[in-house]
């Protein structure tokens, strides 16, 4: 399922992001990586932007950028 | 707090090679480069090293500040203190970062490469910040780590092995809380070593990327003259950048050493090898080793008060209750906080040029000092408090971490128009004065919306706009009779045209001028603090020094120039009316020149003069129509006897001058006309040049004539003249 998908409070793995080719490597760089357990903490009072937590910290990024993220629910 | 032994990891003098340092205790003094990403109070640190003995500036040809500042070792000796921009990654995504690679790896022509350098890590965020600290360790400076915000970790339940970390990294690494001054003596300490050990960190290069990063790191020793281990740094940072950003100011690289970078990205290309990713990855996987040998973490710890606090700071219903109250207080103190400290300076130098006048003999020298000088400059000073208040509330936001969640519940609305959530402060206190709101785009870290935002912003309606609606709506709806309702809904249109207006041409120049990929929107959300007095006072006033040397003195300039125009030529009789004086004065000249011009939207010469001398700010408008139409004192709160003088203008054929029609196209006139000179400076600071600012004259006034244009000819086609 895609990170945009996870409902408010689940957590999961990262599983694929786009190729780095142009614009998903900061997203990397900030430590968003394949087997990273990422949580959809909550989003914005529109619904857009989320707000995730990744190793320790919080994190903004908008719904469409999410929905090219692959995670895997750990049914946890 | 438990102290690191200090220095007990290695003690290896400083290698020879360092030449361009002269770091040695007999030289001149060291310069430390303070680097770490944001948020993590980096200028808390850099604050509390250096207390006020900074110089804030700017690097030559990039809108990126440049802080540096002088501190005194445990021996006394003066050391150097650079404050580089909070960055993520030297991987740069944007002129601040860039700025701050530039300036390690030595690339600056303005900046001497540091002799050594302080990191900063947020103790509580350890993983994300050591990348930063690993890529600056490869650079195989002289390095200190200083892990910041103890406390912060310690109640999050994090605890970390400080000694195993300084052995991991090699190099020192010095717990502290700049916010409240513990650990500065060991950080002093630390910089006042003349052994500071060289990194020892590792990772593993991906196998099959490590063969490139041998021969670019050659490449760059032979034809770029990079000393070895940066040389080495830098080759891996060329692999990660994909669009290497190159600011003004920096050495670009040498032919050969592009054609070898372009020559293995092929390479990866076809064998479909993600070599940044690859990169990123192992280098990560380093760090993740650390942290996990570091690192424990008390999972008793709940979720963190900050965690807590955002349920309702960004509640679907608080979020915005708060975000409004917020809002409403910013843009209330700026409008009418500022009002009495602007009235006194207004005053103060209205009485200091009568007191002028009334000791000089008269003349010219006289006037130039009274009506030039000391007006340009009570011009600059009036927007202090404005700026003041305005900055107080930014650091204020900045400082206690509500800044990213104000951007976090806009973006969404702001994003409708191809900008994102940090444009909005700027634009909502653009509705008071445009200066400090183009001063504010200074927290959109996207270079493109904010160059969108500074083009925008003067278009919400601001205060100066305020006397010229007054005085058109008196004009155009004269009487008793005529309802409050008529008035307010009249001036409402004007501000519902102007945010129109903003975010139409905010959604065309994102669509055009400033095409280009959308950025990846990813924001930090930072834990929230307590915000330190000391910190948000030193930027205010940073913010305020910075306006008057740089903005102040070319509208100063240009008021000198507007005033001479007004004066120039003398009347020949010099018993000659103000009225006849302006009539016949340059600026009366040019008023008749675009009479051609502005025949078309229904204005005279007369009003000709009034929009060439409200060039300088807006409100000159109503005082030069009471020069121009012989209304010696005019009053912005009753401007009776002046709409009594204006409704009684007539053409030459003995058509009224201020038809409804007229007055109504001049209220919108000047809701898009670029009439602020002071504007015209600050935006030609920000952007650092003269083409946006230009740029911004031509499409604002374009717009403003284009719009009265119609109004005019759909007025008389409708009989409504």
């Amino acid at each position: 399922m895609k990170l945009s998908e996870l409902s408010p409070g689940s957590s999961a793995i990262l599983r694929e992001l786009p190729a780095t080719g142009t614009r998903f490597l900061r997203m990397r760089e900030m430590g968003l990586l394949p087997g990273t357990r990422v949580k959809l903490v909550r989003t914005a009072p529109l619904g857009d932007p989320l707000e995730i937590e990744v190793r320790g910290y919080h994190l903004s990024l908008r719904r469409d950028e999410a929905a090219q993220i692959v995670v895997e629910t750990t049914g946890g | 707090m438990d102290l690191p032994p200090s220095g007990s990891a290695s003690t290896s003098p400083l290698p020879g090679h360092f030449a361009s340092g002269g770091a040695g205790p007999a030289h001149a003094a060291p310069t430390f480069a303070l680097v770490g990403n944001p948020n993590c109070g980096k200028s808390t640190l850099f604050n509390a090293l250096t207390g006020l003995k900074q110089k804030v500036g700017n690097y030559p040809g990039v809108t990126v500040e440049k802080k540096l500042g002088e501190c005194y070792s445990q021996h006394g000796r003066a050391m150097k203190v650079i404050d580089l921009p909070g960055a993520y990654s030297l991987a740069a995504r944007s002129p601040d970062e860039a700025v701050m690679r530039d300036v390690l790896l030595g690339r600056r022509s303005d900046t001497p490469q540091p002799d050594r350098i302080i990191c900063i890590v947020d103790a509580s965020n350890l993983e994300r910040n050591l990348y930063l600290v690993h890529q600056v360790l490869d650079l195989g400076r002289p390095t200190i780590v200083a892990l910041n915000m103890m406390d912060v970790a310690a109640r999050a339940g994090v605890t970390i092995d400080v000694a195993r970390l300084e052995r991991d990294l090699g190099v020192p690494v010095i717990p502290c809380e700049a916010a409240h001054g513990k650990g500065l003596v060991e950080i002093r300490l630390a910089m006042s070593r003349t052994d500071l050990p060289l990194p020892r960190h590792s990772w593993d290069i991906p196998a099959p990327i490590a063969p490139a990063v041998s021969e670019l790191q050659a490449s760059l020793v032979q034809n770029d003259a990079r000393q070895p281990l940066i040389a080495r740094a830098e080759a891996l940072l060329l692999l990660t950048d994909q669009d290497p950003l190159r600011v003004a100011g920096s050495a670009p690289h040498s032919a050969r050493t592009i054609a070898i970078l372009e020559q293995w990205k092929t390479r990866w290309h076809a064998a479909a090898i993600d070599w940044s990713g690859a990169l990123v990855n192992s280098r990560y996987e380093a760090i993740s080793r650390i942290c996990g040998d570091v690192v424990t973490r008390d999972s008793r710890a709940g979720p963190p008060l900050s965690d807590r606090l955002d349920g309702v700071v960004v509640h679907p219903f608080w979020g915005w209750a708060i975000f409004g109250g917020i809002m409403a207080a910013i843009f209330f103190s700026i409008f009418s906080f500022a009002e009495y400290p602007m009235n006194l300076i207004d005053g103060g130098v209205a009485a200091f040029a009568d007191w002028v006048k009334s000791v000089m003999p008269p003349g010219d020298l006289r006037d130039l000092i009274t009506d030039g000088a000391i007006a340009g400059v009570g011009g600059v000073v009036i927007f202090l408090p404005q700026i003041l208040i305005l900055f107080f509330f930014i650091g204020l936001l900045e400082d206690t971490g509500y800044m990213a969640r104000a951007a976090f519940i806009m973006d969404r609305l702001m994003n409708k128009v191809g900008l994102n959530g940090r444009s909005f402060i700027p634009m909502l206190s653009s509705y008071a004065c445009a200066i400090p709101g183009v001063m504010a785009t200074r927290t959109i870290e996207d270079a493109k919306d904010r160059l969108v935002t500074i083009l925008v912003a003067p278009l919400m309606s601001c205060s100066a706009r305020l006397p010229v609606y007054l005085l058109m709506i008196a004009a155009l709806l004269p009487g008793e009779a005529v309802s409050t309702g008529a008035k307010v809904g009249l001036m409402f249109t004007m501000y519902a045209l102007g945010t129109l207006g903003a975010f139409a041409f905010a959604w065309l120049f994102k669509r055009t001028l400033l095409k280009g990929e959308p950025p990846l929107m990813i924001m930090e959300l930072p834990p929230y603090r307590m915000p330190r007095i000391r910190d948000v006072a030193l930027h205010m006033t940073e913010r305020a020094m910075m306006f008057l040397r740089k903005a102040g003195t070319i509208i100063l300039a240009l008021s000198i120039v507007l005033w001479a125009l007004t004066t120039y030529p003398k009347h020949e009789d010099p018993e000659a009316t103000s009225q006849e004086q302006i009539a016949q004065s340059f600026a009366g000249t040019a008023g008749h020149a675009i009479e051609p011009v502005i025949k078309p939207l229904g204005y005279d010469w007369r009003i000709g003069i009034g929009l060439i001398s409200s060039f300088a700010a807006r409100e000159v408008f109503v005082s030069s129509m009471g020069v121009i139409f012989g209304v010696e004192e005019v009053d912005e709160e009753d401007t009776t006897p002046l709409r009594e003088a204006l409704l009684a203008a007539r053409w030459p054929d003995g058509r009224q001058l201020f038809t409804p029609l007229v007055c109504f196209s001049l209220m919108v006139f000047y809701v898009f006309a670029m009439q602020c000179l002071s504007t015209v400076a600050v935006v030609k600071r920000e952007t650092n040049s003269w083409k946006w600012p230009l740029f911004q004259i031509a499409y604002m006034t374009g717009t403003a004539y284009v719009a009265c244009l119609v109004i005019h000819l759909v007025g008389r086609l409708v009989g409504w003249a």
